[in-house]
């Protein structure tokens, strides 16, 4: 059983630093500049109190998961279609366009910063939510077509042929039979989707100013402005990983049977 | 009926026109141009490229990049496979792992860098204290060695857990009757892993390693909020480079034409090691 073991010794390496962290939140500057105190002798909540009192706070919070949402309806809404496209059918240039799209993948974000700040101050979208969740479709979008076709692919095409003998019309069949079987890869997707918009920095930081500003940026421009803050900036991370946690915590039962399918 | 794959596709080719296709052919125009600040921008062929390549600064941090992307490589994806390996098949055990393991996942990147940042740095952290108790002088800000080791453990601590939850994937796939066949002809639990697990894995594998791949050459917020680039530059990837001379620089076409060197660099060498791990599989004896 020392297999168990091994894994135990991750999940703990995982958990050290972000209990350092959370441990930090709860303690006034003076606590952490001082002394190294494994946990936290002069307990204090005034570090997320300054934050959720904070307007600039809450918004970029808000903003974060409006976006990361509005790019997985996107990413979706494009990405199912096409997957069954590339699932179901062989047409011209399949697999080139595959390959192409897998490419979109690989671009670093740095590369497409200065043409989508052009881009989208000509559509006069800089600074609204539409910028960055747009511009997040540039690796999720691949990302998505790739795990579904995956799944799709692990249907058998006699399931799409039944159900039209059966009667079915296009629409019906999707919605009533098709989606409810790839509902696991669907979320598998979504959580990727989401996570993938939700992390990322350099993109989102070049298409917002003020108003659309996600909480990684907001966190990296109070982190620049020279106030060495540690006990606010360690809730303010803290209070960012919340929301993943509680998706990871709600997805985990489709997670489990989406991986479980064996096409990710 | 023909145009019908193309009407699927529609969604996603516009999607992806104004996310990916445009800004491409905008930095291709760029990338030729002479782009100085209060003069008319003119064409100047190859000449931002050669530039670029060039560049000592470009050189280093492409061979930074390089080692660090292959460190990580070796390191995450036997890792990943082996705890994959070690994931109770079912149960609440499951449920839990994977809670616990999708959390670094959903850290905003710069999270992970200020997660990181608090644990090593000398004044406030844990990481140099504990160091310290051992008889080791832990410096991240001055020591190249200490910063390498822990941009690397911290990308380990970030992106292995997607390895696992990709590999655990794959692991479930694999019907229980191949693993009863192993043991009937008593394979030894090398040869069970060699001649069931891996080729099985083959698929899984393939998507593990060109994730971590490409990932681990776009990384940027991590190492920025960590360490900054230093000490010195010797923390410095191809993104701070790239980002630095995009809009730090006065030169938008040395900044696009170091974004296609990027580019080009990340197909290619997904593209090469795609191949290599499609042909390997086959040579030892993986089906599918």
């Amino acid at each position: 059983m020392n297999k168990k073991y091994y894994l135990i010794l991750f999940l703990v390496f995982i958990l050290v630093p972000i209990y350092w962290m959370v441990n930090m939140s709860f303690k006034p500057n003076s606590e952490i500049l001082n002394r190294l105190t494994l946990y936290p002798h002069e307990f204090t909540l005034a570090n997320y109190k300054e934050i959720l009192s904070s307007e600039f706070w809450r918004a970029g919070y808000i903003n974060s998961i409006l976006m990361a949402s509005m790019n997985v309806v996107f990413v979706t809404i494009a990405a199912l279609p096409a997957a069954y496209a590339f699932s179901r059918w062989d047409f011209r240039g399949d697999k080139h366009l595959f390959f192409w799209f897998l490419t979109n993948r690989m671009a670093p974000p740095a590369a497409f910063m200065v043409p989508f700040f052009i881009l989208y101050s000509n559509l006069n979208l800089i600074d609204t939510y539409w910028a960055v969740a747009l511009a997040h479709c540039l690796f999720n979008l691949p990302l998505a077509i790739w795990i579904l076709e995956g799944f799709m692919s692990g249907i058998p095409k006699e399931i799409d042929e039944m159900a039209f003998i059966d009667g079915h019309s296009f629409p019906s069949f999707c919605w009533n039979i098709f989606l409810p079987l790839i509902k696991p890869g669907i979320a598998v997707t979504a959580f990727l989707t989401f996570m993938f918009s939700w992390v990322e920095l350099l993109l989102a930081r070049t298409l917002t100013n003020e108003a659309a500003q996600p909480i990684t940026v907001t966190l990296t421009r109070s982190l620049g402005a020279g106030g060495w803050d540690w006990g606010v900036l360690a809730a303010a991370g803290v209070i960012a990983m919340i929301p993943g946690a509680i998706i990871v915590y709600l997805v985990r039962d489709l997670l489990a049977t989406g991986f479980s399918m064996g096409r990710v | 009926m023909k145009q019908r794959p193309w009407l699927f596709l529609l969604p996603a080719l516009l999607l992806v026109s104004i996310s990916a296709f445009i800004p491409l052919i905008t930095v291709m125009n760029y990338s030729q141009l002479t782009l100085l600040p209060g003069t008319e921008p003119y064409f100047s062929g190859l000449e931002n490229f050669v530039a670029i390549l060039e560049d000592e600064a470009f050189r280093a941090a492409l061979g930074r990049q390089v080692i660090f992307s292959f460190l990580v490589l070796i390191t995450e994806i036997p890792l990943g496979l082996g705890l994959a390996m070690a994931m109770p098949k079912e149960g609440p055990g499951v449920g839990l792992s994977l809670v616990l393991l999708g959390i670094p996942l959903l850290i905003p990147w710069n999270v992970v860098g200020i997660i990181w940042r608090v644990f090593t740095r000398s004044d406030i952290g844990v990481l140099p204290a504990a160091f310290d108790w051992f008889g080791y002088s832990y410096e991240i800000s001055s020591s190249t060695f200490d910063a390498w080791w822990t941009v690397l453990a911290m990308d380990i601590w970030h992106w292995t857990p997607l390895v696992v939850l990709i590999c655990y994937a794959g692991i479930q796939a694999i019907p229980e009757e191949y693993y009863m066949a192993a043991k009937i002809d008593r394979a030894s639990p090398w040869k069970t892993f060699r001649y069931v697990t891996l080729p099985n894995l083959r698929g899984v594998l393939i998507i593990a390693v060109l994730l971590r791949l490409m990932d681990s050459f776009k990384i940027y917020a991590e190492p920025f909020v960590l360490t900054g680039g230093g000490p010195g530059s010797s923390t410095t990837f191809l993104s701070t480079y790239t980002s630095r001379m995009a809009i730090g620089g006065f030169q938008m076409g040395r900044g696009a034409a170091t974004s296609l060197i990027y580019f080009f660099i990340v197909i290619l060498i997904s593209f090469v090691i795609y191949i290599v791990m499609l042909n390997l599989g086959q040579g030892a004896g993986g089906d599918q």
